[in-house]
């Protein structure tokens, strides 16, 4: 396969206007191009050019519930909302803790070609929180798998958990934790506050998330091992967070789309679509999650894209599945809820879209930058459109988008993986 | 007034009044020897019970068949949502079958408000959950209008002045304390927002396990001390306590729970003489309450029983439209 690509007067992670030539699947140049003879050309006046964008954290339920997601349809709403990788979360059914499962995750991945597609390995067998699932192996797959995670339940045992931190150093692995106290949380459906107490819905309180934090940070520094904190949702976390940072531990953390615009105050109306595992919070906490990406405190954004099929969410609350879509809204909240906002600017939105995480994930020959030389997978993106957000439009098999409705800013127009287009003029490629 | 009744809190002062006094003339009908009204003849009113509460149907199928509507009790037990059908289709169900209300009772918080968004019909709330339970808070509101004498119509025994002869007033200045578990409580809920909007000053009592973490958000005042909030009281509302509580370690003991907010005769005694002691059953004697207390002449817990009737009656009469019914 050998095309060219020639970009013309995109900006750079926001800079200004080049163009980007891409053969052979690298950048070969950006600005002055050389010899442009038979490349494509895509007029890109006025778009921004990132790094081709990293989710540390989705679900795209294959195996087992198809009907919500699969691989296929998981990673076409993951291209169209720019990503060129996404990481695939471990609690499928069966549960991704052994090598053959990863394998056919990856392999799955592999065949739909939309995006990389880097499984999730379970850090306990079957998610059970007991016993330890052959790390090892997983990591050693093809898949090679270098995130482990229990993610929709806590790693509540601190020996468990001390075990795992220590084990994945052999392999320069990374434990992301669901931090959630389990008994603080029983039949826990919305943060616990003013509007939890007002609907009558049991409380789920934001230190039941951060006593957690906490402990695994000092787990993390006794061990000197690696923890990622996912979908971080309260004020208090952040605190903990930067002040684990701050004595040099190595502590990441992510924080999804929907922390970052949206609030309890949205389940008034008692629509599970709302419903979300950790639970929107305060209008506080989203001002907490915003600062703290912005100086860096929480290193990325991830999606935590969590499709579920309407019979699961048409239901009263309390029966109600957990979760959101994400990935086709992502980049699109992100600039509402950061960039309009004066809170990072487009470079900084690379970083935290796609060079960090793809640090996190440890993800081989991506840097997520745009410079000669590196492989060419980028997204093409127009931050001056706007439109409403409509799930039915959406290539994720379900609908339980929260932002349904909402108008929000921006449009993703191109997304190449490693200098194939996967997506053209906003459709897949 | 809204189409549906899912909120105490979604009433306005007008909306609370109007449904007390037209309960206070549907309660002159239950005095009659015939207790009928044609009102809602042809209309159906379904009874939707997905939790046992043999009480609160009763009083609605009485209130709905004392106006003459066709009443269909739905119990979800030995039904086919026992069979695992979604709420969604049965509301679909009734919706085929005509209801033009549906009274629904369930375990989840919401519930009737999603009702509301898949049927056309009526949707009354008659308890969700931890939410609310606004007829039981509209019936204790009526039951206080009337032993404080400020109902409409013929004037009851020891009327207060400045009460209006036509439409009953509000409860302006009453202090009303609800003692117990608040924070599961859906009768505590809609009374703190109704007896509010009708002017009433509401102090919560609770050990601060039951209380929500928010309370303080609530237009009430919050005390840990009955003994301390009784002399204060012009009426006290004892929630039920659920076994479970205890279990689930929001206090020590049942027995410990008793005397520091039990009602018994001796705390009765700190009232002030008018006041009175109201449950919306059923009640544990022993626990939250002693049977003394329950049986004595303060306690309004068998008129809160009739009460209920009137006031139902009241509601669906305005939801559905009876007044145009009529004319």
């Amino acid at each position: 396969m050998s095309e060219t690509w020639l970009i013309k007067g995109a900006r750079p992670a926001g800079g200004s206007p080049a163009d980007i030539l891409i053969r052979d699947g690298i950048i070969e140049a950006i600005g002055a191009a050389g010899s442009t003879r038979g490349a494509s050309v895509i007029d890109a006046q006025g778009l921004i050019a990132l790094p081709g964008l990293v989710d540390l954290h989705a679900h795209l339920r294959e195996p087992g519930r198809e009907d919500a997601e699969t691989v296929e349809t998981g990673t076409a709403a993951a291209a169209l909302g720019g990503f060129t990788a996404v990481h695939a979360m471990a609690n499928t059914d069966p549960v991704a803790d052994t090598a053959g499962v990863v394998e056919q995750i990856w392999r799955l991945g592999q065949q739909a070609g939309h995006c990389d597609v880097h499984p999730v390995g379970a850090v306990t067998l079957g998610l059970n929180g007991r016993h330890l699932a052959e790390l090892g192996a997983m990591a050693d797959s093809p898949a090679r798998v270098r995130v482990f995670s229990d993610d929709g339940r806590c790693v509540s045992d601190a020996v468990l958990m001390r075990r795992a931190l220590e084990y994945v150093k052999a392999f320069d692995g990374v434990i992301a934790q669901h931090a959630q106290e389990p008994r603080l949380t029983e039949g826990a459906q919305l943060n616990e506050g003013e509007v939890s107490g007002r609907l009558g819905l049991t409380g789920w309180p934001a230190v039941a998330e951060e006593a957690i934090i906490a402990r695994d940070c000092l787990l993390a520094a006794h061990v000197g091992s690696a923890l990622h904190v996912c979908h971080v949702s309260s004020a208090g976390s952040v605190e903990i967070i930067r002040w684990a940072k701050g004595k040099g531990w190595r502590v990441t953390a992510e924080v999804t789309p929907h922390h970052l615009l949206l609030t309890d105050a949205l389940a008034a109306g008692y629509d599970p679509v709302y419903k979300v595992n950790p639970p929107l919070r305060t209008a506080a906490d989203i001002a907490a999650l915003r600062e703290g990406l912005a100086d860096g405190t929480i290193d990325c954004v991830a999606t935590d894209h969590a499709p579920h099929p309407a019979e699961d969410k048409e239901t009263e609350w309390d029966t109600a599945a957990f979760g959101m879509t994400g990935l086709e809204t992502a980049l699109r909240v992100v600039q509402q809820a950061m960039v309009d906002t004066g809170l990072l600017d487009w470079a900084a939105v690379a970083d935290r879209m796609s060079a960090r995480p793809a640090a996190i994930g440890r993800l081989p020959g991506r840097r997520g930058t745009l410079e000669a030389g590196v492989p060419a997978s980028v997204t093409l993106y127009d931050p001056a459109a706007r439109s409403l957000v409509d799930p039915a439009l959406h290539a994720s098999r379900s609908r339980n988008s929260p932002f349904a409705g909402l108008e929000l800013p921006g449009r993703v127009v191109a997304t190449f993986l490693r200098g194939r287009p996967t997506v053209l003029d906003g459709k897949l490629a | 007034m809204n189409r549906h009744l899912i909120s105490a809190a979604d009433l306005t002062r007008d909306d609370a009044l109007l449904i007390l006094d037209t309960a206070d003339e549907l309660a002159r009908v239950s005095d009659r020897p015939i207790k009928k009204l044609p009102t809602l003849r042809g209309r159906t009113v379904v009874n939707l019970f997905f939790e046992d509460s043999t009480r609160t149907r009763i009083s609605f199928e009485a209130a709905a068949k004392r106006l003459s509507a066709d009443v269909i009790n739905f119990s979800a037990k030995g039904s086919s949502v026992a069979k695992g059908e979604s709420l969604k289709d049965t509301a679909l169900t009734l919706e085929a079958m005509g209801a033009d209300a549906v009274v629904i009772r369930h375990s989840a918080s919401g519930a009737p408000q999603r009702l509301a968004g898949w049927v056309r019909g009526t949707v009354v709330n008659a308890g969700d959950g931890a939410h609310e339970h606004p007829t039981q808070a509209l019936l204790d509101a009526f039951t206080i209008r009337r032993k404080f004498g400020r109902s409409s119509g013929p004037a009851p025994e020891g009327r207060l002045p400045g009460s209006r002869p036509s439409g009953g007033t509000a409860l302006d200045g009453l202090r009303v304390t609800i003692v117990g578990d608040v924070l599961h409580s859906r009768v505590a809920r809609s009374n703190a927002w109704l007896l509010t909007t009708l002017g009433a000053e509401v102090t919560l009592v609770a050990p601060p396990t039951l209380l929500p973490v928010a309370v303080g958000t609530w237009p009430c005042s919050v005390s840990y001390d009955l003994d301390a909030a009784l002399p204060k009281s012009d009426v006290v509302m004892m929630l039920r306590v659920q076994q479970e509580r205890m279990t689930d370690a929001y206090f020590p003991s049942v027995r410990e729970y008793s005397r520091r907010y039990g009602l018994d005769a001796a705390r009765m005694a700190q009232l002030p003489e008018q006041a009175i002691v109201m449950h919306p059953g059923p009640m544990n004697r022993g626990v939250e309450i002693a049977a003394e207390v329950a049986d004595s002449a303060r306690s309004t817990i068998v008129e809160q029983v009739t009460n209920g009737v009137s006031v139902r009656m009241a509601v669906l009469y305005l939801l559905l439209g009876g007044a145009e019914a009529q004319s």
